[in-house]
């Protein structure tokens, strides 16, 4: 299990430090696809990467919380225990399978690269093994490949790339950022299928970052509304689905075309996300929230569970609305 | 009545030359015709490398074309000089996908949007075209109090806003779109979508669409075309082809449509990767689970809309 404990996190912004993520909780289970959906700007990918500890390296701040991995603390680990962590029990998989591969290097060695600081094998194990993985992402002529460099591969060969790398440590649990955001709708769809029976195979737990609920659909089991740095709603995906219960989260699925059939107007969430020290008093979703009340402006919704799995932060759902 | 026709339109990109040897050469766009008529949307969908963008360029004479004709209202603009098109542009223009590349970010938006009236409107005073540049921006939704602002201070939508108030201020009756709204987030991606609509109500506009988001196109269109590979494999009434795919390729794009419901899973799917493009015959028949030998020699010639020897 790993675990986020009341989290919050603080951004550098022209030389001071802005809290972007408040008081969130998550707990990702071992074979499971936790799905943490917003607009851009609410704080879930610097959530996301907090879990390994990469936000660090950019100023971003722990202001309080803690982030648990089977029952220990991230924050109290060595440098070198944290570098086992990151690619051996945790991997994450970036959005942009174009800038997340060298160029100057060829597909070979930047995989035997990450196969040569997880595993002890000598040369010619850690070669069959770069083969093994890319055929679990189903590219066939590893051979081939491995002496070709990225620019010469398509979007979603050098996704499959990306993820035959992340797999390479074995990782528990996996971080997918937006991973099909940059391809096309027939990858997409591959990429999803490929992403999700290796997650099922390995049994491992995926925090799935997106803001795509057509991915949400595909691919989880539970999801975590975000909005301006704190979780909204948390349910699970049928849920959310049939029975979403925050009005951010309402809003959300209701402006995809495709739940807009036969109209001519989408439904629209009017304004932007409030950035990071901007956040409305009281609730920060008021501003934008066509069922806000005056209460909305002044007190801060608390965490309301509706039953057992669902929760939501939103004063209409304690009053059973 | 027809506001952009294009005929017998073909390019190809040849690779090397110079330093590099000479490679094989592209054909980016293969020898096709359409027409946009006024108030019309007509959609290009295809996946990337298919041609749809490159369609778009030459569409808006920003590419030389190999073969064919563009047509602008009823000006001919195939053979004119860059000056001479230049004068026509106000005729068409285009919006571009990434709203924070295609802005100039050391230029104040009253300049990037007055920017066309320099050309096209050469005699108005500053003030003039100050005037009018507000006009368009409230148009599309900004308001007075962005006119001396820069880029980097807008988000996303305004940004996406700004360019389309960019391409309107010459009044225009064609807008090429490719992929206004793919670099959106959903709630955002909304507002620009009515945007488009409510103008295109209020002014007749045509508009090429070009995306890879088949819901998107689908809420937007009146008629689509399929491109694969520099083909149009289908085209026709957005209905007629959504509802009824013909072409293989085009249920297959289809058919990878994100699911609206978790309840719409499928148990077990193809993880492979996608086959290439067959370089001769039929250039689907490599990914095509229909494929039959005579395929292999098809010419990709259109019949009723569809090129395909087996249409579904």
């Amino acid at each position: 299990m790993l675990e986020i404990r009341k989290l919050s996190l603080s951004i550098p912004v022209s030389g001071q430090h802005v809290l972007a993520v408040s008081d969130v909780s998550l707990q990702l289970p071992a074979g499971k696809v936790l799905a943490l959906v917003g607009e851009s700007g609410c704080g879930k990918s610097l959530t996301a990467q907090s879990l390994l500890r990469l936000g660090e390296f950019q100023g971003v701040n722990k202001e309080a919380g803690d982030i648990v991995l089977h029952d220990k603390s991230l924050f109290d680990l060595s440098a070198d225990e944290l570098r086992h962590i990151r690619g051996g029990v945790i991997s994450m998989i970036f959005q942009e399978p174009m800038t997340a591969l060298n160029p100057v290097f060829t597909i070979g060695s930047q995989i035997l690269e990450v196969i040569g600081l997880h595993t002890d094998l000598d040369k010619q194990a850690a070669y069959a093994r770069a083969l093994s993985l890319l055929a679990d992402v189903g590219l066939q002529d590893g051979e081939t490949l491995m002496k070709q460099y990225p620019d010469s591969l398509s979007g979603g060969m050098r996704q499959r790339i990306l993820i035959a790398m992340a797999m390479a440590g074995e990782p528990e649990f996996i971080i997918a950022d937006e991973p099909t955001t940059a391809l096309d709708v027939s990858v997409q769809k591959r990429i999803i299928a490929l992403l999700r029976s290796l997650q099922r195979e390995k049994g491992m737990g995926m925090l799935l970052v997106t803001h795509d609920f057509g991915l949400v659909a595909e691919m989880a089991d539970e999801v975590a509304v975000m909005y301006a740095g704190e979780i909204v709603e948390y349910a699970s995906v049928t849920d959310i689905f049939d029975n979403p219960s925050h009005p951010y989260t309402q809003a959300l699925m209701n402006c995809r075309p495709e739940t807009a059939r036969d109209t001519t107007e989408l439904t629209v969430i009017p304004g932007n996300v409030p950035s990071p020290g901007s956040w409305a008093q009281g609730c920060r979703f008021a501003p934008r929230c066509s069922l806000a009340r005056d209460v909305c402006k002044t007190h801060a919704s608390l965490d309301v569970w509706t039953n057992d799995n669902h929760l939501a932060r939103c004063v209409r759902v304690g009053e059973g609305a | 009545m027809s506001v952009l026709s294009v005929r017998n339109l073909r390019k190809v990109f040849k690779s090397g030359g110079f330093l590099l040897k000479s490679g094989g050469d592209k054909v980016a766009v293969q020898d096709f015709s359409f027409d946009l008529n006024k108030g019309e949307t007509l959609a290009i969908v295809g996946e990337s490398g298919s041609g749809k963008s490159t369609t778009a360029r030459l569409a808006m004479r920003l590419l030389d074309l190999d073969k064919g004709e563009v047509v602008w209202g009823d000006t001919d603009v195939t053979a004119l000089s860059s000056q001479a098109l230049r004068a026509q542009r106000k005729h068409i223009q285009m919006v571009f996908q990434d709203p924070f590349a295609s802005l100039n970010p050391k230029m104040k938006i009253v300049d990037t949007v007055g920017e066309g009236l320099r050309v096209h409107n050469p005699n108005l005073s500053k003030a003039e075209r100050r005037a009018k540049v507000l006009e368009t921006l409230k148009l599309c939704g900004l308001g007075e109090e962005v006119l001396d602002r820069y880029p980097h201070q807008f988000s996303g939508g305004q940004r996406q806003r700004v360019g389309i108030a960019r391409a309107l201020i010459v009044e225009p009756e064609v807008l090429v779109l490719d992929e206004p709204v793919s670099a959106l987030d959903v709630s955002v991606q909304a507002q620009i979508l009515n945007l488009l609509k409510q103008l295109q109500a209020e002014k007749g506009l045509a508009y090429l669409f070009i995306s890879h988001d088949l819901s998107v196109v689908q809420h937007i269109s009146n008629r689509v075309m399929v491109m694969f590979a520099g083909y149009v494999v289908e085209e026709g009434d957005i209905e007629q082809v959504f509802n009824h795919p013909k072409h293989p390729y085009t249920k297959s794009l289809l058919d990878a449509k994100p699911i609206a419901h978790p309840s719409q899973r499928k148990a077990a799917e193809d993880i492979a990767a996608d086959e290439g493009v067959a370089s001769e015959g039929c250039a689907f028949a490599l990914r095509c689970p229909i494929a039959k030998d005579d395929c292999k020699s098809f010419d990709m010639q259109a019949k009723d809309g569809v090129a395909c020897l087996y249409p579904l």
